[in-house]
């Protein structure tokens, strides 16, 4: 269905099947249009085995983005599910007014660095003010790419570009943004990392409120280079996993040990368990002003801090806030709605 | 003698109060079945500025705004020379004669009507507040005195605001009204030769303002998502959707909300919030005015090109840029019409009193959804802010919404496969699906190019194929929107042209022609693209004035656009200094470019100089 060539969709009759029957192959969309060895293409697989891991059927998934390579990335993943490409920077709102209106879906957002830190910074904050039921993942490249490799707002005070003076100006971590912000699930990843990368996309999805996770994702072909501090060799190399999270579905056993103390198992809202795993003892993840003043403190030694990096106790989500109703508002009988002729009349009388 | 057919202005100063003593005015004139209106001329400020009321009552249900007043009550000593100077000759001036009015003000063909009204409130009440509080009130019981307001009226509309809960406010406002209204009695001669007398009780009648009126359709209609960020004049919509949703909208059992309020960040948010919705399948919309609308044009060209349903509410005022936020125009019709980058086109809802603006909500969403587009309802701030006296609205309990073409999920069941842009039915409506109703439904929503099986294209063929089909919709929508409103005078061979919160001075200004022997022809526009009738009426008069107000002439722009007429065949009559329209503007607009032989007579006594008419 896209100008690429379509792959069959043939099931093979081996492929694993998950609890509703479905392979990973129901999971994935059409064919990539990235550049080959695009990390966004890593986040998508990785995207597509959280799902089908967690069982969802994909027509109960909404698929949001913005505009830009990243933003392409939902029609690469769960063709079954609904999806809306919205205009740059715009995908929030988008995802404000679809969960107002269906709450009983599941929404995921792809937004990059340009799309969410610069032309949508404001809808990116007010998100997560207004805590939307989503889960937004940001696939940070540190530039933009479709208009040829300008400097984004993400990228590093000193990374050099393919061509050009380095940057000077200061970058906008969205972590700690989303600190600062008050989001209740924080994490960072990296595309090379699929081990790390699918237990968090997992957690998010079963997180009650807006979870963010912003994904290192190398832009092959404008800033994979030498002096970019965004490449795979800069950010395998200064990436620093300080919690590992393993994820849980609800009813399974938790195999998973680590020794007592080093290790905190977290009940989401849907009776799942994520454990974080604390591989440095001097970090909590429940600790919102420490877990800020250390990844600055890394971000000082030029390490990239990784790993699921805050998750606080569920705040109400907007529905919550708003006191709306358990049905989906879209699905309100009309005469749920309308008050009808009778109570019209008595109005009436009140503007007498 | 003037008996229920003159106008007066009360000049105050912002932040005092006098709001609801006007309204009280205004109410109380209304249940003596007099018809009546009000215009709040008020300022972009919170406390301090000058602002004024302006009621006119009229036994012929004449009730556009007039600029001519033959009473003022100047309660504001920093506007006191416009006040004296805008008075009809032979005309009342009311003052607050605490402190003298300068000499310098003076004009001898008018009277003034000196009233202690601080002083007399300043020792019968206590406290800054309610002194200041009750000076309204004071003079509200003076202007009954003088022109013959019932009293008793005034007295049960102040127990319904107060109730019995408090008591020692109502008590303080009997006190206050019966003050002023004392000593008008003692001191002047009442009542004055403009009085009041009543009239037929007004059972069909109500007193509304045109944003709850609107926001009272967006409930019936079933809305369930609203989205905003506060600007003037459109605040008070959303505020409204809010109470009635809390009065209308609350599970019995569970006390939650079947409905949801999103106080955006911005204007380009709450355009998002509002499409997102629509495109999950709840009915949303957006109260806004000029600088919203232009923050969102964006996305409502994706809105457009994706196909998808979202109403707008745009109550206009006047622009460019900031403009002036708290006075009234038509200024945004181009805006609308074709809002967004690209070749757009957008169905117009002109409502022209509350009724109306009731009633066009309801269709908005009926239009939206059918044809999966956005609809503007422009509406404006004279229309939305001020209390009109219009019929009570209706609704008839058969009606359903017309949610267009939705497919279900057993539908889909039905079918190989779902093409979201495809024309199945030939009348250039392809069949939408919903998120989470079933797997063959899903789609990417999209606002770059698409062809018409909703994948993403390059190819001009496929491009031009959807956006062709797209241009048919939106000009099917024509027959869709209210019909235009025909008047006609025999022999008339000029016809007027008008739109929405023209219509009453537009009305009079044609009835006022005809009876001095110069009839026209009217027809109000109430919805875009137009109607073949309107090509029509355009056709059948040999002199067409278009009556709008903005600079531009931008609805007969819109007229020869959409008709193919010479813009220049058609006269225009723009009147766009923030009030809203007159009769004389409109009379005066229309003898000033029409060549007659007794066009001159007619301006001169539009302008008051009694002169022999030639008939």
């Amino acid at each position: 269905m896209t100008t690429s060539i379509a792959k069959p969709r043939v099931r093979h009759p081996g492929l694993p099947v998950n609890a509703i029957g479905l392979t990973r192959r129901d999971y994935e969309g059409s064919m990539s249009t990235l550049c080959a060895g695009c990390g966004h293409d890593s986040i998508t697989g990785a995207i597509i085995r959280a799902f089908f891991e967690l069982d969802i059927p994909p027509h109960r998934v909404a698929k949001l983005s913005g505009i830009g390579c990243s933003s392409k990335t939902p029609t690469y993943f769960l063709r079954e599910a609904h999806g809306f490409n919205a205009v740059h920077g715009r995908m929030p709102s988008i995802g404000t007014g679809a969960s107002a209106a269906r709450r009983d879906l599941v929404y995921i957002g792809v937004s990059g660095d340009g799309d969410s830190l610069s032309i949508g910074l404001g809808q990116f904050c007010h998100a997560i003010r207004r805590n939307v039921q989503m889960l937004y993942i940001l696939e940070n490249n540190g530039v933009y790419g479709l208009t040829k490799g300008q400097f984004s707002a993400s990228a590093d005070i000193g990374s050099k570009p393919k061509r050009g003076a380095p940057n000077r100006q200061a970058p906008i971590d969205p972590v700690l943004l989303a600190l600062t912000l008050g989001a209740t699930f924080i994490a960072r990843s990296f595309s090379g990392d699929k081990e790390q990368l699918v237990p968090i996309i997992k957690a998010g999805l079963r997180h009650r409120g807006f979870a963010f996770i912003d994904v290192i994702s190398p832009c092959v072909t404008f800033n994979d280079h030498e002096g970019s501090t965004k490449s795979y060799s800069f950010t395998r190399n200064h990436m620093r996993e300080v919690v590992h999270a393993d994820f849980v579905q609800p009813q399974t056993e938790i195999s998973v040990s680590y020794a007592p103390g080093e290790s905190t198992a977290v009940t989401m809202h849907d009776g799942s368990t994520v454990t974080l795993h604390k591989i440095d003892n001097n970090y909590d993840p429940t600790d919102r002003d420490a877990a800020y003043a250390y990844i600055r403190a890394r971000q000082n030694a030029d390490e990239v801090t990784t790993g699921l990096l805050y998750l606080g106790k569920g705040a109400p989500e907007m529905h919550d806030t708003e006191n709306t109703v358990d049905t989906p508002l879209a699905e309100l009988p009309f005469d749920q709605l309308c008050p009808g002729s009778i109570a019209l009349g008595q109005l009436m009388d009140r503007y007498r | 003698m003037k008996v229920n057919d003159f106008a007066f202005r009360i000049a105050t100063v912002n932040g005092t109060g006098s709001a609801s003593a006007n309204g009280l005015l205004m109410q109380a004139i209304f249940r003596m079945g007099i018809p009546v209106s009000g215009k709040n001329v008020f300022p972009s400020n919170i406390q301090g500025l000058p602002t004024w009321y302006e009621i006119r009552v009229n036994h012929n249900g004449y009730t556009a705004r007039t600029p001519e007043f033959d009473l003022v009550v100047a309660m504001n000593s920093s506007t006191y020379d416009r006040d004296v100077a805008d008075l009809q000759p032979g005309g009342w001036l009311i003052h607050d004669s605490t402190w003298p009015m300068p000499k310098a003000l003076d004009r001898p063909d008018i009277t003034m009507l000196g009233i202690p009204l601080a002083g007399m409130c300043n020792e019968a009440f206590e406290g800054s507040r309610e002194r200041i509080l009750m000076k309204n009130i004071a003079y509200v019981g003076a202007l009954a005195a003088l022109i013959d307001i019932d009293l008793g009226i005034i007295e049960q509309l102040l127990e319904e605001q107060f109730g019995t809960k408090k008591r020692a406010l109502l008590d303080s406002n009997y006190r206050a009204l019966r003050i002023g209204y004392d000593h008008a009695r003692s001191s002047f001669d009442c009542p004055l030769p403009i009085r009041l007398e009543k009239m037929a009780p007004p059972d069909d009648w109500i007193l509304i303002d045109g944003n709850t009126a609107a926001a009272l359709g967006c409930v019936y209609a079933g809305a369930t998502v609203g989205a905003w960020y506060p600007i003037t004049p459109s605040t008070s919509l959303m505020d409204a959707f809010r109470g009635f949703c809390e009065r209308f909208r609350k599970d019995p059992d569970t006390g939650k909300n079947r409905f949801i309020v999103v106080q955006a960040e911005d204007e380009l948010s709450a355009a998002g919030i509002v499409i997102g919705a629509s495109w999950a399948g709840a009915r949303s919309f957006t109260p806004t005015s000029g600088p919203g609308i232009s923050l969102m044009s964006e996305f409502i060209g994706l809105a457009y090109y994706a196909e998808v349903p979202a109403v707008f509410f745009n109550v206009q005022r006047t622009g460019p840029s900031t403009g002036m936020p708290t006075r009234t125009q038509q200024g945004d019709l181009l805006l609308c019409a074709f809002a967004s980058h690209g070749d757009t086109k957008h169905p117009l809802l002109f409502p022209a009193d509350p009724y109306e603006a009731f009633h066009f909500a309801v269709d908005a969403f009926d239009i939206a959804e059918r044809f999966q587009t956005p609809v503007f309802v422009l509406s404006d701030l004279d229309i939305g802010m001020n209390d009109w006296m219009v019929r009570r609205f209706q609704w008839d309990d058969a009606r359903q919404p017309d949610r267009g073409k939705v497919l279900t999920a057993e539908q889909l069941d039905e079918i190989a496969v779902f093409h979201r842009y495809l024309d199945v039915d030939g009348d250039h409506i392809a069949a939408r699906t919903l998120p989470g109703v079933h797997p063959k439904g899903a789609y990417l929503n999209r606002g770059s190019g698409h062809n018409k099986w909703g994948a993403y294209t390059e190819d001009s063929d496929e491009y031009i194929e959807v956006v062709d089909r797209l241009k048919r919709k939106i000009q099917s929508v024509a027959d869709a929107v209210p019909a235009p409103v025909v008047r006609t005078n025999d022999g008339a061979t000029i016809g007027v042209i008008s739109i929405g919160g023209c219509d009453g001075a537009v009305i009079e200004a044609v009835d006022w022609l005809a009876n001095r022997g110069m009839p026209t022809d009217y027809m109000r526009v109430r919805g875009f693209p137009f109607p073949a009738s309107v090509r029509e009426f355009i056709a059948a008069h040999a002199i067409v004035y278009v009556v709008e107000q903005n600079r531009d002439a931008q609805l007969r722009t819109l007229l020869a656009l959409e008709t193919g007429v010479a813009v220049n065949s058609l006269r225009s009559v723009c009147r766009y200094g923030g009030l809203p329209m007159s009769r004389k503007a409109v009379v005066d607009g229309i003898l000033e470019q029409l060549e007659h032989p007794a066009a001159g007579a007619l301006l001169a006594d539009n302008h008051g100089a009694r002169m022999e008419v030639p008939v």
